[in-house]
């Protein structure tokens, strides 16, 4: 038996049919709030889909999907301000389309282009690339809180990651650091249930993942991560106790993934059908659609329209993206070091070397 | 010039000390830096002088204390971290190798890292087990870092300047062998050093010495040794292990037509294979003999009592010496 009962908070307001179980927040009362929400979210699934597409067909490289996740990178993205900064992992792209990250640098950086880290919306420039390595990037989040703390300023870094992430040294340090500091920063844990082929039951003894929070001192608590009303309160809170100087939050989202780990993962291999089906029924964007229709928020006019202007909006970026001119093959040395130093210039006389003997193979084939 | 004199650790704290005076953007982190001005005194006066804010005493946690840098690095400040010895280190080389190393690359200049990261290297000071690495060639194997070793109080101190001013990451590794040993003059005038190029110490015309931290010392004195028998002997002291000033090394070797390498670190793998290769590539009609590398041989550094065997000596580098000066 697990040895620590901690009782966490546990937050949901509507349940996997999209009906309220309470009262609900009084921000909710707006319907533009929330349909923003769904849109945002409806979005990130389309982005999502069309991405697979050009995956299976050869047109981008592996490619991690957020399906059914939609909503905690929504909640993310619609709440942080913009001098906030976001610290995401792989499966973050409803929030880097909210900080303004185009579809067509998120496809440059599957298919194979730095420059897709590269963002050029205003927002997004001071954000972290997506971050590959497990939980290392909870650190860099720690280092970003503290430079806002050593200059007094009032903003927030937060990060994300999976459960997985949470059995990572450098997430367990980020915590313990973030809570001896009391720094402003926000841990979101996407608990999907499952990193690659590992579940979650086997990933950690701890019942929630949430109470590593209060072994460093500082407030962890469960949401439904497939609720998005009830992840923008949480997430809210967390942003204005580390906005205020009142020190770090560790919000643990209970959510599934039903993608495969990523475009060259098979998740047949190690859960069953049924499980995956039984997970579809709690999924965040039909949740708030049945709840938006029920208010009369959103019909079916609306939903084709969004659609429609979803795949507008898609064509246009795959263009961009397809468009785009390659990268000169010597841009590999560009951004190395600030400039290429002198001493290894030999190297990239050899490289130049190497790109016009097989230009002019090419030619001669 | 003033007649105070320095050792390589005062140098240290001087530059410390007069980069965070020049630039509010340096802080300063690690474990013990700073109530206690470090384990070595390296950072003493700091806490006092530039405050708690931008002298931080970090929980026990290499790997955090890198991570925590690239971030503040990322939003401009610029960190200089210590590590407390280098056998603590490899906790925090995923930070260094898939971070520190590639921010700039991955996002195509729009974040970078510019943090140094120092610490203390090398054997010979009768210190517990782990606290003797030379494990200089990890680092220097990696893109996007530098690798700088000094081996004098006032290549310590210009050399550490330049670390801090670079715009990216650096690795500046403090011979603790050298730490107290010969002071020398040093004018706190805030001049850089070069961060890709060699030292010539000693010229030459019969044979080249190859040396960096703490093994300078030992290279010097067979210098000397030589002169006395009348062999001519340049000294060079790489200093910047990455990016490898060649064009130096190679000019030499061209000159003298021998070459010895001297390092403190295993031999197999070391910087000094590196050296040897890229002059072998570009010399090799040139040399009068193999180059010969005199190093740790492949093992950990022994506990006190057997190190100084571990550590090259001067009869060491002149039986090497020896070698190259009488092939045929």
């Amino acid at each position: 038996m697990p040895h620590s009962r901690i009782e966490l908070p546990f937050t949901r307001y509507l349940d996997p049919e999209g009906r309220p179980l309470g009262p609900l927040p009084d921000w909710t009362e707006e319907g533009a709030r929330l349909v923003a929400l769904y849109r945002a979210m409806l979005r990130t699934r389309l982005f999502d889909q069309k991405v697979i597409a050009l995956q299976r067909t050869g047109r981008i490289g592996t490619y991690a999907s957020s399906l059914g996740q939609e909503a905690i990178g929504t909640a993310i993205g619609t709440l942080l301000r913009d001098d906030d900064v976001l610290l995401p992992y792989y499966r973050d792209t409803a929030s880097q389309l909210l900080r303004g990250v185009s579809m067509s640098e998120m496809l440059l950086y599957w298919g194979g282009d730095e420059r897709g880290s590269d963002f050029a919306a205003p927002l997004a420039r001071g954000d972290f690339p997506l971050c590959v390595p497990i939980a290392t990037q909870a650190l860099h989040a720690c280092g970003v809180a503290s430079a806002f703390k050593i200059r007094g300023e009032h903003r927030v870094a937060l990060t994300t990651c999976g459960d997985g992430a949470t059995s990572k040294g450098d997430f367990l340090e980020a915590l313990n650091v973030a809570g001896a500091w009391q720094l402003p920063v926000v841990f979101v844990v996407n608990n999907n249930q499952w990193a690659i082929s590992v579940p979650r039951r086997i990933q950690c003894g701890a019942p929630t993942l949430a109470q590593k929070a209060l072994g460093a001192g500082f407030a962890g608590e469960q949401v439904d991560g497939n609720d998005v009303i009830a992840l923008v309160e949480r997430l809210r809170h967390a942003l204005e106790q580390a906005r205020h100087g009142k020190g770090p939050t560790l919000l643990e989202c209970i959510t599934y993934r039903l993608c495969d780990h990523t475009t060259a993962d098979d998740a047949t291999r190690y859960r069953s059908a049924e499980e995956v089906n039984q997970a579809w029924h709690e999924e965040p964007v039909k949740r708030l659609q049945n709840f938006l229709v029920a208010r009369g928020l959103w019909d079916e006019t609306q939903e084709q329209a969004l659609v429609a202007e979803c795949q507008v909006e898609l064509q246009q970026a795959i263009e961009r993206y397809e468009a785009a001119p390659a990268q000169d093959a010597q841009e590999v040395f560009r951004h190395v070091y600030a400039s290429w130093p002198p001493a290894l210039a030999e190297q990239r006389e050899q490289f130049a070397e190497r790109i016009a003997r097989r230009t002019q193979g090419a030619d001669h084939e | 010039m003033s007649e105070k004199k320095y050792t390589l650790l005062e140098a240290v704290n001087l530059a410390l000390h007069r980069a965070m005076a020049e630039d509010d953007n340096v802080v300063v982190l690690g474990e013990d830096i700073g109530v206690n001005g470090g384990v070595f005194r390296a950072t003493l006066g700091l806490r006092e002088a530039f405050g708690f804010k931008r002298v931080i005493d970090t929980p026990l946690a290499e790997n955090m204390i890198a991570g925590l840098s690239i971030g503040m690095a990322a939003q401009g400040l610029k960190p200089v971290m210590e590590i407390q010895f280098l056998g603590f280190i490899y906790a925090a080389m995923e930070q260094l190798v898939s971070h520190a190393s590639r921010l700039r690359n991955r996002t195509r200049g729009r974040l970078t890292c510019p943090l140094v990261l120092r610490s203390p290297m090398g054997a010979g000071i009768r210190a517990p087990e782990h606290h003797s690495e030379s494990t200089e060639a990890l680092f220097a194997h990696i893109p996007g870092l530098r690798v700088v070793i000094p081996s004098s109080p006032a290549r310590a101190y210009g050399l550490l300047l330049a670390a801090i001013d670079d715009p990216d990451p650096v690795i500046f590794l403090e011979p603790t062998r050298l730490y107290r040993m010969n002071p020398q003059p040093l004018e706190d005038d805030g001049r850089r050093l070069p961060l890709d190029s060699c030292f010539t110490l000693r010229e030459g015309s019969d044979l080249t010495l190859v040396s960096w931290g703490a093994s300078v010392h030992e290279t010097l004195q067979a210098a000397a040794a030589l002169a006395e028998r009348g062999v001519s002997a340049e000294v060079i002291d790489v200093a910047c292990l990455k990016p490898l000033d060649l064009d130096t090394l190679e000019a030499s070797v061209r000159k003298t037509g021998r070459c010895v390498i001297v390092h403190e670190a295993p031999k197999s793998g070391g910087v000094g294979a590196e050296i040897a290769a890229s002059l072998y590539e570009r010399a090799l009609l040139d040399l009068h003999a193999p180059i010969q590398r005199v190093a740790a041989p492949d093992i950990p550094p022994p506990l006190y009592r057997l190190e100084s065997y571990y550590l090259p000596d001067v009869g060491d580098i002149l039986a090497a010496c020896e070698t190259v000066l009488d092939y045929a």
